[in-house]
């Protein structure tokens, strides 16, 4: 009586599932996978992503182009010399003391300070050293805060008041108030903690102060987290099979929280380089003559009236940078918040 | 009832949402008629069609992704192409919907009483005093104790059964001929679900108004329902009145609804019978009558889709049965009963 | 309400003692040279380093010196040895600038914000939304002492649109006040503008599907209605308090750069000039009076949150 069934058919045919594409199975793709894939299709926090790469790249490459390409260094002064422009010979800094903008050629590329050194030389140094402490500061800040928000947000009781306590107190600060602070109590005789002596110019100092100020940012989201999970299933079937407290944060906790610290992070990366160049342009970050992106434009908007370029170019690379930064991070939160397409409407 | 003219008509009405994973045919050709007064019961499992129906009713469905086809008259108006201030002077005035979890459904941050007066003064010239009191008054008529006081109060502060009513009240303010509910007591406990329905139970006899009753819980249409319309995969696959689907079910869907209740009457059976298989999926539905693959009486012709026709004797009531299935009469009053006295579905072999 | 209020304000004071202890220990405490040397500043003679340790009691126990540091801040004789000036006189004397900016910038960007967010979430996934996005985007990204800078050149000095920088006290000529700060509330609000837009858009999106919007619908109201009384206002709740809390913020943070770059000699560019001298006294006394005002904001808007989101008021 019953006849061949029809190939097309509901999922209670096993056959159908045999025949599926493997790669548009999701069932079986663990988070992980489910999000770098959303990732790869976001071609435009890939592009972004990119960017940012290439910048750092650059960035890293600041000893190849000076001693290649520029043949000097970020700290020679070249104020009393010459060079020729255009068969022209011209003085570096003119009597007046307004630089040569740029030239386009391998030597003072894209201008001189005014100081008389190179400006793109101090361009790449000042990336390298911005992107040392944004990326040092976030990774301090994320080391800080799993830490505190994980003994907070799992043991409770008075860990959990005084850490928490001394988050409200840190957040209460606005960010830049509080480096501003810790810089200039810094900046004269540098940090001394029992074994740690840092010196008043350590490129460590910014990376310390940054790393502190953005800590609330990051641990109150972690502590809630932890909360949330400790309350699991799985961490209660874990106590019932004998685990210890260690053993439970380390095994069930803390890898929880590895996708919420994969979609902070670029944000914090983002937050330290703007931290880092205001503080810096106040002068409560990287000491001078040390380049930094922050130095340079504060030098830069200084003599803004008289080279402009000086301002100009800087700003460009920085605006650039975190721009990319920023959209890669989108697509991060994107990716592992699927929520987050449907919003796209 | 017959002779009664219906005040709402729905024509081969069809519901799709073009999505990433292809079209989904969520109502296909569903057409019924309600008339005043009458509560028709739309039943089916989740994933049916039964609640976009419902939705499409009152345009809620109206989405960038969605096509209608098909008609639904009410009272001179049609809705599925009703322009947006046609659709606004009929929502809450004329058609009503109550929701299935009246706490999410509720503002949070709005107490009830100015909700309500909200809805009133949406459709009617009146003053904020006067729309307040009405507010109390329905409070009280659908139940709820210290109406005055508790007007003010705000949703979280209801319990369940008490948010479900004030949804009640909020569906009755502005006298509508036509009240949809959309599983009103599914998210009840099941003593709360028979204070709710006692409720129903009095408005009914109170009021003219209408009813489509949407659920998946066949207790409670045995116990309101006039009508009944089962849908499965978007189509209806039944429809007549109560006692004829209940007493001469002619689908074997049907039959595999009436067959999973418990029954309290009968021994315990050894497992809980169930209908085997899953629903298909909306986007992907198979070809032919759509139980196919979980119908362990398929035949040669179900390979075509049925039409929505009568099919067997009349019964008493004064409906015409309907269904969508090509056993014949015979054929089905024989296979239907799975052990004598017990409708039901028998399992098919699946691959 | 009441007893919510009260809980609130008493956790407020705990947490301004805190402050008060952390600033303390971040100047005097921390760091690794003689207190009395870092307060003389730049320009020190033996007879003010001397006289400075015994003012301030650096010979003393600790909670000595806290105890005279807190007089100092708080009695208004709190005196920067490099400038010889009072510290709070001078504060006083920049508060109207500072205010004028962050009060007028607050305005501005949450007027900006609200119709961009909720323009692009109601247009969501369109060629508008996208194009908006991506200018909120840039907006983020742009330090806002590089941006002002580029338009106080630009839009002050070379085009003479503007003015070149500079304050004018309300007082004096309320359209040169206004006129003056024209720029500088540009340049400081793009920066939040790109933020909450965004943060609003969000929110609304995940308003509007809510079911009670849906009910609303259901009840008859017309879509505008529908969207402003409970798309918008459910969707705002959350963002009113990040608005006090960065408006805080503001005055604490990028006030600081933007009086700097417009030279509008306000608190802010106070405690820049003295963080470039190195001069402690201003620094200490602005940074806890700026945590100060932080911790009032952060409870008022605690407060103003609860008695709009009456679920609040039970936690």
């Amino acid at each position: 009586m019953a006849t061949e069934p029809a190939t097309e058919l509901s999922f209670g045919d096993p056959g159908i599932l045999a025949s599926e594409d493997p790669r548009d199975r999701v069932a079986g793709l663990g988070p992980w996978k489910l999000a770098l894939r959303r990732l790869r299709r976001n071609k435009v926090a890939l592009v972004f992503g990119g960017v940012f790469v290439v910048i750092v790249l650059l960035s890293l490459s600041a000893p190849l182009y000076a001693k290649h390409v520029a043949h000097t260094d970020p700290f020679k002064n070249h104020l009393t010399d010459q060079i020729t422009i255009n068969g022209k010979l011209t003085d570096v800094v003119a009597p007046d003391g307004v630089p040569i903008g740029p030239t386009w050629h391998g030597r003072f590329l894209l201008g001189a300070d005014g100081n008389g050194r190179d400006v793109a030389v101090r361009l790449l140094y000042g990336g390298r050293t911005s992107l040392l402490i944004g990326v040092g500061a976030a990774i301090g800040t994320v080391l800080l805060s799993i830490i505190f928000g994980t003994i907070a947000g799992f043991f409770r009781g008075w860990p959990d008041a005084i850490i928490s306590r001394g988050l409200d107190v840190l957040w209460a600060f606005p960010p830049l108030l509080l480096g501003l602070a810790l810089g200039t109590a810094l900046a004269l005789g540098g940090l001394k903690i029992g074994p740690i002596k840092l010196a008043g110019d350590s490129k460590l100092i910014p990376i310390l102060i940054i790393s502190i100020v953005q800590v609330p940012y990051m641990a109150r989201p972690l502590r809630g987290q932890v909360l949330s999970l400790r309350e699991k299933e799985f961490v209660e079937a874990a106590r019932a099979m004998g685990a210890s407290s260690r053993q439970i944060m380390f095994s069930e906790i803390l890898p929880n929280l590895v996708s919420t610290v994969v979609v902070f992070f670029p944000l914090m990366v983002v937050q330290a380089i703007g931290l880092e160049a205001a503080l810096s342009f106040l002068g409560a970050g990287v000491r001078p003559p040390n380049p930094s992106w922050g130095t340079i434009l504060g030098e830069g908007i200084h003599r803004i009236v008289t080279a402009p370029h000086q301002t100009i170019v800087p700003g460009l690379m920085l605006v650039l940078t975190v721009l990319s930064l920023n959209v890669f991070g989108d697509g991060v939160r994107d990716a592992f918040d699927p929520r987050a397409k449907v919003r796209q409407g | 009832m017959n002779d009664r003219k219906p005040i709402l008509e729905v024509r081969d009405l069809a519901v799709s949402f073009a999505t990433d994973e292809g079209v989904v045919q969520a109502v296909d050709s569903v057409s019924f008629d309600l008339h005043e007064g009458e509560v028709l019961a739309v039943v089916g499992e989740s994933g049916s069609g039964k609640s976009v129906t419902a939705m499409t009713l009152l345009g809620l469905t109206r989405t960038s992704n969605v096509r209608f086809s098909g008609t639904a008259h009410y009272r001179g108006t049609e809705l599925i192409r009703a322009t947006d201030e046609q659709l606004r002077s009929i929502r809450g005035k004329e058609i009503a919907m109550i929701f299935q979890d009246a706490m999410a459904a509720l503002n949070p941050v709005q107490r009830v009483g100015k909700q309500i007066v909200e809805q009133i003064q949406a459709h009617e010239q009146i003053s904020d005093a006067d729309a307040r009191d009405r507010a109390v008054e329905l409070l009280e008529r659908v139940g709820i104790p210290r109406a005055r006081e508790r007007v003010d109060n705000y949703p979280h502060e209801f319990s369940g059964g008490m948010r479900q009513r004030v949804m009640i009240a909020l569906a009755l303010s502005c006298d509508p001929h036509v009240l949809i509910a959309d599983e009103p007591t599914t998210a009840l406990d099941v003593t709360i679900q028979a204070q709710i329905l006692e409720r129903f139970r009095e408005l009914r006899a109170q009021t003219q108004a209408a009813l489509i009753l949407v659920t998946h819980d066949l207790g409670v249409v045995a116990d309101i329902a006039d009508r009944v319309a089962v849908m499965y995969a978007g189509r209806i696959v039944e429809y007549g009145s109560l006692d004829d689907v209940f007493y001469d079910p002619r689908h074997p869907y049907t039959w595999g609804l009436l067959g999973s209740i418990t029954r309290m009457d009968r021994p315990r059976p050894k497992r809980l019978p169930t209908i085997a298989g899953v629903p298909p999926s909306l986007s992907n539905r198979p070809e032919g009558c759509h139980l196919r693959p979980r119908c362990p009486h398929e035949f040669a012709a179900c390979t075509e889709i049925p039409e929505l026709e009568v099919r067997g004797p009349a019964g008493p009531g004064v409906v015409e049965h309907t269904d969508r299935c090509w056993l014949t009469y015979e054929r089905k009053q024989a296979l239907r009963e799975i052990t004598p006295g017990e409708i039901g579905l028998g399992a098919k072999e699946l691959v | 309400m009441g007893r919510f209020i009260i809980r609130r304000v008493i956790g407020m004071i705990a947490v301004l003692f805190a402050i008060s202890v952390l600033v303390f220990a971040i100047f005097n405490v921390i760091p690794n040279s003689d207190p009395a040397l870092r307060l003389a500043g730049r320009n020190q003679t033996p007879e003010q380093i001397a006289a400075i340790r015994a003012q301030w009691g650096f010979d003393q126990p600790l909670y000595v010196q806290y105890a005279k540091t807190m007089e100092k801040v708080f009695s208004g004789s709190l005196v920067s040895y490099s400038t010889q000036t009072n510290v709070q006189q001078e504060i006083i004397n920049g508060i109207p600038a500072t205010f004028s900016l962050a009060v007028g910038a607050a305005l501005l960007w949450m007027t900006v914000a609200v119709v961009v967010g909720l323009f692009t979430a109601v247009r969501a996934g369109q060629f508008s939304d996208r194009f908006l996005t991506v200018l909120a985007l840039i907006g983020i990204s742009m330090p806002v002492f590089w941006i002002g800078a580029l338009m106080a050149y630009y839009l002050g000095f070379k085009w003479h649109i503007f003015p070149n920088g500079g304050y004018v006290p309300f007082t004096k000529s309320p359209v040169q006040w206004f006129y003056h700060l024209v720029l500088p509330w540009t340049a400081l609000s793009l920066l939040f503008i790109g933020v909450y837009s965004r943060l609003l858009r969000s929110n609304v999106l995940d308003t509007i599907n809510d079911d009670y919007v849906r009910t609303a619908r259901a009840k008859g109201l017309s879509e505008r209605n529908v969207l402003i009384r409970h798309v918008l206002r459910n969707s705002l709740i959350p963002i009113i308090t990040l608005w006090g809390l960065d408006f805080a913020a503001v005055i604490g943070g990028g006030a600081i750069l933007t009086e700097t770059v417009f030279d509008l000699q306000g608190v802010g560019q106070y405690a820049a000039e003295s963080v470039a001298q190195l001069d402690i006294p201003p620094v200490l006394a602005i940074v806890m009076f700026g945590a100060f005002f932080v911790v009032f904001m952060n409870t008022v808007v605690d407060i103003v949150y609860a008695a709009l989101d009456p679920r609040i008021r039970l936690s």
